[in-house]
């Protein structure tokens, strides 16, 4: 089992870097090769200072300030995103779920915006208050999705994906409704409608790493309980396994989880419902292997996807939740008559 | 002596409707008993609320004299095993994946399955007679291998009692026979304590040994089964006539419609 998820974790690693290498390197500007190389060599403590200063200063500017921080912002979102979607399709043992569909990433997105628009302070008690709003807007639309959708104690699939969809609709609507009102243009509501890692929020980068690392880290401890859990609540008590306490830690760390990819990147679709079911496809259920390899797997997905926004009609720069959405419909609907 | 499992002045309704009226009986250790009776007459409930995935209104269900819905969650899935009638995971899990999760009451969340575990899993596909199925996904198989990959998981457990709910009501009669031939050896050689539910008098009547009669929510009756098996008990439980045929050999008689 161990030998598993090493074999698979280095699989979508290699995959992640590869991404990763070309996210880098693909652009409207070319980047040549050995001055990337240096500039990334030169910023190593200790050895740095022997790497003679040969590049471009405008070279050094699109790697570190631009091309670097969106690859990076990438990998982490799409990582968090396709963990979280696992983590739903497990805990409700639905193979539609994930966070864009069940409403929770336009919580998120609804308590960024506001945080935003109202201008209100990057601090709150020392707690950044955009990856808070993004967390407590994503708890929110989980427990009305998770009301609505109850009906005499269970969770029926369709119910819930309703329940998603009109939370998602009202939410964004709200969010219109508000950048509207506040004359911020129609830039500002594809970016929150539509997703994208540009003119992301660089100052949250830390936050949204170290956040979501340890998120991940955590959830990685339950992984054994989601695969008791994936076979049902009874089973998971049979086996000695506290359903209804796991459940809700889970719902709250995936809704952090998101909250903090949404804040820096919008809504983006899709991702947590393509990316799960390609992992399992290959390495199987068990969520101790799936939960790495789809994190890896997911940060390489959304970086590849992020390079078709910025190249496919360049200068034009395309919206990234297009190209998920373009991609996740089909794959969504396909699932769904394959449940049939 | 304590019994191994107890349920005491257990009470339970959905709503209004009550369907548990008061049902205490025991279950001595190493016994193999039977829970019978008609459709609605609260067997289920019953067997959900010893199995913990519900809890009764009032009342309790000791386990060795102790209340299992205060006992860590953990402790108490390795000492009580159960088997549901049907399970069906949306994942594709392999046989092996599935019987190996019965060793989760023993693993902790920090570390992996030991060899042990592995080879306790191994051997309690073996019992099951399920090793060839080792690999092939759950949804491929028929309903009798299904359950018997429910039973291997349950003995991966290493109870020392295990529930049944209808064990074989979906299968022939070849995997009806083969499924109660392995509860009983399981009863008989390994020690477990085991407490079935069925819908089917003569399958309970021929393989255990105590029988609990259910009608309307109460005890009916309970003792060994040939003295629970009459053509009264049945006559007042299920309302119909029939005829009890004895067979040499066995206390407990056949009752033909």
């Amino acid at each position: 089992m161990k030998a598993k998820v090493i074999k698979y974790s280095l699989l979508g690693i290699i995959f992640m870097l590869a991404c990763a290498v070309a996210g880098i390197f693909i652009g409207s500007v070319k980047l040549p090769a050995a001055d990337v190389l240096n500039i990334l060599l030169s910023k190593i403590p200790v050895i740095g200072g022997n790497i003679p200063h040969t590049w471009q200063s405008g070279v050094e500017d699109i790697l570190l300030k631009l091309r670097l921080p969106r690859v990076i912002l990438g990998l982490f979102v799409g990582a968090s995103l396709a963990v979280a979607g696992a983590v739903f399709q497990g805990l409700l043992r639905n193979p539609l779920a994930e966070p864009y569909l069940l409403g929770i990433s336009s919580g998120a997105a609804l308590g960024t915006a506001l945080v935003v628009l109202l201008n209100i302070p990057f601090y709150l008690l020392f707690i950044p208050s955009i990856p808070l709003a993004a967390f407590c807007g994503g708890l929110v639309s989980m427990f009305l999705v998770y009301a609505l959708a109850r009906t005499r104690g269970k969770l029926p699939v369709q119910t819930l994906l309703l329940s998603g969809v009109v939370i998602n609709f009202s939410f964004s609507a709200i969010i219109m409704l508000f950048i509207t009102v506040s004359n911020k243009g129609l830039a500002e509501i594809t970016f929150w409608i539509l997703g994208s890692l540009n003119n992301a929020n660089f100052a949250l980068l830390p936050y949204v790493i170290g956040g979501c690392a340890l998120i991940m880290g955590i959830i990685y401890l339950f992984a054994n309980d989601l695969n008791v859990i994936s076979m049902g609540e009874e089973t998971a008590v049979y086996l000695g396994v506290a359903a209804e306490k796991v459940k809700k830690l889970m719902f709250v760390l995936t809704s952090l989880l998101t909250g903090l990819a949404v804040s820096v990147s919008g809504l983006i679709g899709f991702v947590g419902l393509i990316v799960p079911h390609i992992a399992r496809l290959i390495a199987g259920p068990d969520h101790r292997v799936l939960l790495p390899f789809a994190a890896f797997l997911g940060a390489g997905f959304l970086v590849l996807a992020d390079v078709l926004c910025r190249t496919l009609f360049s200068p034009v720069e395309i919206p990234i939740g297009v190209v998920t959405s373009i991609l996740g419909g089909p794959f969504f609907l396909y699932l769904l008559k394959r449940k049939k | 002596m304590t019994a191994a499992l107890e349920a005491k002045n257990i009470i339970f309704g959905y709503g209004e409707k009550m369907v548990l009226k008061n049902i205490s009986f025991s279950v001595a250790e190493k016994d193999f008993t039977g829970i019978i009776g008609p459709n609605g007459s609260g067997k289920s409930t019953l067997l959900k609320i010893l199995s913990r995935s519900l809890r009764p209104g009032s009342g309790s269900v000791l386990f060795r004299g102790e209340d299992i819905f205060k006992l860590d969650t953990k402790l108490v899935a390795s000492k009580i095993a159960i088997v549901p009638q049907e399970e069906l995971s949306i994942f594709p899990f392999t046989v092996f994946e599935t019987v190996l999760m019965g060793r989760a009451p023993y693993i902790n969340r920090f570390s992996w399955e030991s060899r042990e575990d592995i080879s306790i899993a191994e051997s309690a596909m073996e019992l099951a007679d399920i090793k060839h199925l080792r690999d092939r996904n759950l949804d491929e198989l028929s309903g009798g291998e299904r359950q018997r990959v429910l039973i291997a998981r349950a003995l991966a457990q290493m109870p020392k009692i295990l529930l049944l709910d209808e064990p074989t009501s979906h299968l022939d009669i070849n995997h009806q026979f083969d499924i109660l031939e392995l509860i009983r050896k399981l009863n008989e050689n390994a020690g477990i304590t085991v407490l079935m539910v069925s819908h089917d008098i003569n399958i309970a009547a021929k393989y255990c040994k105590e029988l609990v009669m259910l009608k309307d929510g109460k005890i009916f009756k309970h003792g060994p089964s040939h003295e629970v098996i009459t053509k009264e008990i049945i006559k007042e439980v299920y309302g119909v006539e029939v005829r009890l045929v004895k067979f040499a050999g066995s206390k407990t008689p056949a009752v033909l419609i």
